[in-house]
């Protein structure tokens, strides 16, 4: 990707990120959102992370095909296992990294 | 670093000084496990074809884990820049409900610090203040050092991942499965009761199933508002009943 481009869209994507960090803190310090606003905001991180995982780790390929043995999803339910009852970040990375790598050799 | 400078001229002002300490011991866990999903992000960045330079602008000016993680691999497979900035701000949009809660916490706040505060709003920096909030008062000084102390590690170790990433072979040490690892370990955190539970499995069923009929990346999007929604249904109808 050329330079000019690249910096246009990290910028671009910079921007896209802080309004939405910035705004609430900013003008909603002293106004209270609607409760039902806030029911469904609290909702939608749990949403767009499940939304963003399984797809990832049961569907394969370019146009997508349903496959939920693969690797991914193997390694995804000791790993599960592992953040659940540690509830580390760093620590369920490193795991999942190296069951990962570890599979790679084995299959 | 800067810290060590910091703390020398803390000793004319206590409180700051504590603001710094206290701030770097709450995030410091966050710090370590940026390290490997760091390193990870400038590896993929390397593969993308992104030099350390333009990896570390990145960081620098987006600070966003999985909408860096998704823009490189949408940099890889030569996406349009409209569609990377459009698909970057549905992907880091979760930060408006961080930002919101954490305004009731900082009223009457001055503003610069409000801002400044706001540019490290991401989901670990932000439960990590937010835990704090709910043990006792965490004035906005602590929960800036502790949220550009997450900044820095970010920034640094994706640039070094960036360096070290055209030594690295494809899938060395199980990288390709970093921000998987992350996003499980992310929807463990956010599950705080049994309509979380309900609504992730919403939003993950419904993304597979648009997943295999839809191109792209649209998926996401539909899932989640879908879900969302559908949950706080299911949450307004359960309650009548007195079981939620």
């Amino acid at each position: 990707m050329e330079t000019t481009s690249f910096i246009i869209l990290v910028l671009g994507m910079g921007l896209v990120s802080f309004i939405p960090r910035w705004v609430p803190l900013f003008f909603l310090s002293k106004r209270e959102l609607p409760p039902l606003l806030i029911e469904w905001l609290e909702l939608i991180p749990v949403a767009i992370l499940s939304a963003l995982l399984l797809p990832a780790l049961v569907t394969t390929g370019t146009p997508r095909v349903f496959n939920p043995l693969s690797i991914e999803m193997l390694i995804a339910i000791p790993t599960f296992v592992f953040a659940w009852f540690t509830k580390s970040l760093g620590g369920t990375l490193v795991v999942g990294m190296l069951l990962y790598w570890g599979a790679g050799y084995v299959i | 670093m800067s810290y060590t400078a910091e703390h020398e001229g803390a000793k004319h002002a206590p409180t700051r000084k504590s603001s710094l300490t206290q701030g770097l011991l709450a995030i410091w866990p966050i710090c370590v496990g940026y390290i490997p999903l760091g390193l990870a992000m400038g590896v993929l960045g390397e593969k993308a074809g992104l030099s350390p330079l333009q990896v570390g602008f990145m960081s620098l000016c987006v600070f966003a884990g999985s909408g860096q993680f998704i823009a490189v691999s949408m940099i890889a497979s030569g996406a349009s820049i409209a569609a990377i900035v459009f698909t970057t701000f549905i992907v880091n949009l979760r930060h408006l409900l961080m930002s919101s809660s954490l305004a009731v916490h900082y009223q009457g706040v001055c503003r610069k610090k409000i801002s400044v505060l706001s540019y490290g709003i991401v989901d670990e920096t932000f439960a990590v203040n937010l835990n704090q909030l709910k043990k006792g008062p965490w004035d906005i000084n602590k929960a800036i050092v502790a949220s550009y102390a997450a900044f820095f590690s970010w920034v640094i170790s994706t640039t070094l991942g960036c360096y070290s990433g055209r030594f690295i072979p494809e899938n060395a040490f199980g990288l390709d499965y970093a921000l998987t690892a992350m996003f499980i370990t992310l929807l463990i955190f956010q599950l705080n009761g049994s309509i979380f539970a309900i609504t992730a499995i919403i939003a993950g069923v419904s993304a597979v199933a648009l997943s295999l009929v839809l191109p792209g990346n649209a998926y996401i999007i539909i899932a989640t508002l879908f879900a969302a929604t559908a949950g706080v249904i299911i949450k307004k109808w359960r309650q009548p009943l007195g079981n939620h």
